[in-house]
């Protein structure tokens, strides 16, 4: 058993394929069950191979051998740009939408992913593994996202869902600036409702007559979210907003993940009758245009109500480039939900509303091996990332 | 600082509803007084809006004539200062000219507006208000109490001759740059601001010289080199916006050759430079932000500014720039300096008694002293701990936020009305996310 240093040797170690890893924590918030006090993980060929108290766990003697006081599970951010936004925020690294169609579901995340994007090495010193990012809200219909963890040098190797959701926008006409988009509410609705129509009929003429029915991008993309193949993410914030995402939900019968959702504070009886997932927005959100009666009791309320939630650092146009989801779930903490089921807003909840509930979220056995090191409670703002743990290959903390 | 006519009506208004108050007497809680040691069990005594008494339990009795109020399990601490602040929507001067010494803050704050109310909610007393870094000078700053008030009046932090506080804003680097008059490069910026305090010299001496001689003719009245000049003369301090770190040291020549004061703001890179801002005494109001980047010139921020700065012994203040950072999380910034190195001490400090100092109103509030407005807030546990929620909020003894109140409550957790209507476009960046202001 070699004891963990950060010498070169170690680190080299550590990016072998076949590595062992043991990390001992004293408190193993595991997310599937209570939390293991004195508790190891093993993680072997990068995935979790045993879990439990210290005294049961039989640590493989070639384990490299890490500590914490607080060891969790790779956290999940449900929503970022991270990959797309750059954080010079310059034209060359802004990625996250294109202005020139206000409908564009066929712009694939992976053609634009960057796995070498400064904030994704930020993101995941703060316990980040995962994250859920693509085309940023703003336009109409702005792209598809992809989910990654955050290794590899290339979206090939980090790349884990290629197409994620397809991710679109309701909002106050006055938030877009472009020619292009719908200048009001009514046409906003009645431009994504055609489009899905219209994939709707090119999706039957396809059934009937394959041989006839040329390719078409949009509503190839279109019809795999009309077949329930791939979500439809909306990010609406005002009440009137949400209540249109949903008209749209049960006119098409498709998968909806609502996102963002400031005013749902104020719709909890439809929320819950529509039992849809929530990604809420960043609680220290700037309360101000269509999020100007967001409530930091938002994630706590709509957990309450029963609904899945999970939380995000968003997309942030200016300064931080980047929200810290974990500090963003540390604020519901602070706000109304449980310790444990803020922690479940970036790591199984999160993993369930992405339906990788089976591979990443939890610490249990026969899961990838992500975790996140603390060196106290993850969600003090004095706490600090000791590192992560990415299916077995180990990285950085603050 | 005698630099604004004095406020007439006002003044007696407040102090009347100061006056018809009872002693009030805080006890048993735990008090963080910024001048010493914390302690563990103490009680502290306000009457009319000033500190009168304060000290450990065994010490303190109540004046029979007070209102008790029992804080068990609280924290009482200063007051928050923050000392770059843009709550009220507050605006300076326009695209007409590269420098706009005459425009002042407090002819354009809106104090109804919400943000000053969540501002209370995070615990901040004391709020330096500043127009915007578009311009190399986009002028006059104003200091607010953050009272409850109907008007601007209302929320002025007099000073001991009854006059509101006012210092100058300035920037430099990428924000003030664009089309003529604005400065296309940083040498042409420096020269636009070297040439504008040479003619407030000339000015000044045409002044003087004036008043020396009865017979001679005073310059006709120029309200921008008037107010330029009272920075010659130090009544009035430069609060600069500067990120990187040869912007930096452009304000520290300035400062050389004209011998004015200033306060430098942000200070991305301080830690490029942290031994020359040493070297040059000056203090620094700086921000800690969730991740670096969302411009060029902060792509190298670091949390451990903060750290540098307090080991060199330089006077550091934080500030929300709200905003840039929400008012309400304003503790947490003290937080996060801890979670980069800083002291415990330091990082209060900078959210309060050196605020204090760099406005030049620590003989006022900042602390927890005998004498002192009794500007404090109390929390229901550690000051840098998440969990700990701002309860109340006092400013001159007068109550200005209560957690236990529902009205009070949706502006520290937002709700229908907290927030507000207009969009922050992120000033002068570059991109389509922005809007110049």
């Amino acid at each position: 058993m070699k004891t963990f240093t950060l010498s070169l040797a170690s680190f080299l170690l550590a990016f072998t394929a076949q590595a062992q890893i043991a990390v001992k924590g004293q408190v193993i918030l595991t997310m599937a069950g209570e939390p293991i006090l004195d508790g190891v993980v093993v993680i072997e060929n990068g995935k979790i191979t045993k879990v439990g108290p210290i005294a049961d766990v039989a640590i493989p003697a070639n384990a490299t051998l890490l500590e914490a006081a607080y060891v969790v599970p790779g956290l999940i951010d449900a929503h970022s740009t991270v990959g797309f936004s750059g954080y010079m925020n310059q034209p060359h690294d802004q990625d996250q939408f294109d202005r020139s169609e206000a409908l564009q579901p066929e712009l694939r995340a992976i053609d634009a992913y960057n796995a070498r994007e400064v904030l994704i090495d930020w993101v995941r010193r703060h316990g980040v593994t995962t994250i859920h990012t693509g085309h940023a809200p703003g336009p109409l219909v702005s792209g598809q996202t992809l989910v990654a963890k955050l290794h590899g040098e290339s979206v090939d190797e980090s790349v884990i869902v290629p197409c994620a959701m397809v991710a679109a926008t309701l909002a106050s006409p006055s938030e877009g600036k472009d020619k292009k988009s719908p200048g009001t509410r009514a046409r906003q609705s009645a431009v994504l409702r055609q489009a899905l129509v219209d994939a709707q009929a090119w999706a039957a003429k396809k059934a009937k007559k394959p041989d006839d029915t040329p390719r078409n991008l949009r509503n190839e993309i279109l019809s795999r979210v009309l077949a329930r193949e791939v979500p439809l993410m909306i990010t609406a914030d005002a009440h009137q907003d949400i209540l249109t995402a949903l008209r749209i939900r049960d006119e098409f019968g498709i998968d909806l993940v609502l996102d963002s959702a400031a005013d749902a504070h104020s719709l909890l009886p439809e929320l819950t009758r529509a039992k849809v997932p929530v990604l809420v927005h960043p609680t220290m959100a700037r309360p101000e245009g269509d999020r100007r009666n967001l409530s930091l009791e938002n994630a706590a309320k709509l957990r309450e109500a029963g609904l899945t939630i999970a939380l995000q650092a968003g997309y942030e146009g200016y300064v931080p480039k980047t929200r810290v989801v974990l500090w963003e779930a540390a604020m519901t903490a602070a706000n109304g939900l449980s310790h444990r089921d803020a922690m479940a807003t970036i790591t199984i909840d999160a993993a369930r509303i992405l339906k990788l509930d089976k591979r990443i979220g939890s610490i249990e056995v026969g899961k990838d091996g992500d975790l996140a090191l603390f060196d106290g409670d993850p969600f003090e703002w004095t706490t600090h990332c000791l590192g992560t743990v990415i299916e077995g290959t180990r990285f950085a903390g603050e | 600082m005698s630099l604004i006519a004095p406020l007439l009506l006002c003044v007696p208004l407040i102090a009347a509803s100061t006056h018809a108050d009872p002693p009030r007497f805080f006890f048993n809680v735990h008090l963080i007084t910024m001048a010493g040691d914390d302690i563990e069990r103490g009680a502290m005594l306000v009457e009319n809006g000033t500190i009168t008494a304060i000290g450990p339990m065994e010490s303190m009795a109540a004046p029979p004539n007070a209102e008790s109020i029992d804080l068990s399990g609280m924290t009482l601490m200063p007051g928050l200062v923050c000392t770059h602040s843009h709550v009220g929507e507050v605006s300076g001067g326009d695209s007409s000219a590269a420098m706009h010494p005459a425009s002042r803050a407090m002819d354009s704050i809106d104090v109804r507006h919400p943000s000053v109310q969540r501002a209370q909610a995070g615990g901040v007393t004391t709020a330096h208000v500043m127009p915007g870094s578009g311009l190399l000078m986009s002028g006059q700053t104003i200091l607010l109490k953050l009272r409850d008030g109907r008007t601007l009046d209302d929320l002025l932090f007099l000073d001991d001759a009854n006059h509101p506080i006012s210092n100058m804003k300035m920037a430099n680097g990428t924000n003030p740059r664009g089309e003529a008059p604005a400065p296309g490069t940083r040498a042409r910026a420096a020269a636009i601001v070297r040439e504008m305090f040479v003619k407030a010299q000339e000015y000044r001496a045409k002044v003087e010289k004036a008043k020396a001689d009865p017979t001679g003719e005073a310059p006709p009245r120029d309200l921008g080199l008037e107010a330029m000049g009272e920075i010659l003369d130090r009544k009035r301090t430069v609060h600069h916006h500067t990120h990187r770190h040869d912007d930096i040291l452009t304000v520290l020549r300035l400062k050389q050759e004209f011998g004015f004061d200033v306060v430098l703001h942000h200070v991305s890179e301080a830690w490029k430079v942290a031994d020359e801002i040493a070297a040059a005494k000056v203090p620094c109001s700086i921000i800690l932000v969730d991740s670096p980047g969302g411009k060029l010139e902060t792509l190298d921020i670091e949390l451990k500014n903060a750290v540098e700065l307090e080991k060199r012994g330089v006077l550091v203040g934080f500030h929300t720039d709200d905003p840039i950072t929400d008012s309400r999380w304003f503790l947490r910034m003290a937080g996060l300096g801890v979670r980069a190195g800083m002291s415990r001490k330091g990082a209060l400090e900078a959210v309060t008694l050196n605020g204090a100092k760099i406005l030049h109103v620590e003989k006022r509030t900042g602390s927890l002293e005998v004498g002192k407005d009794a500007d404090f807030i109390v929390l229901d546990g550690d000051p840098l701990s998440i969990y700990t929620h701002v309860q109340q909020t006092w400013i001159d003894g007068q109550k200005v936020f209560d957690r236990s109140n529902d009205e009070d409550r949706k502006y520290a957790t937002g709700g229908m009305g907290a927030g507000d209507r207009d969009v922050f476009h992120g000033c002068c960046l570059g991109g389509e996310e922005e809007d110049p202001r």
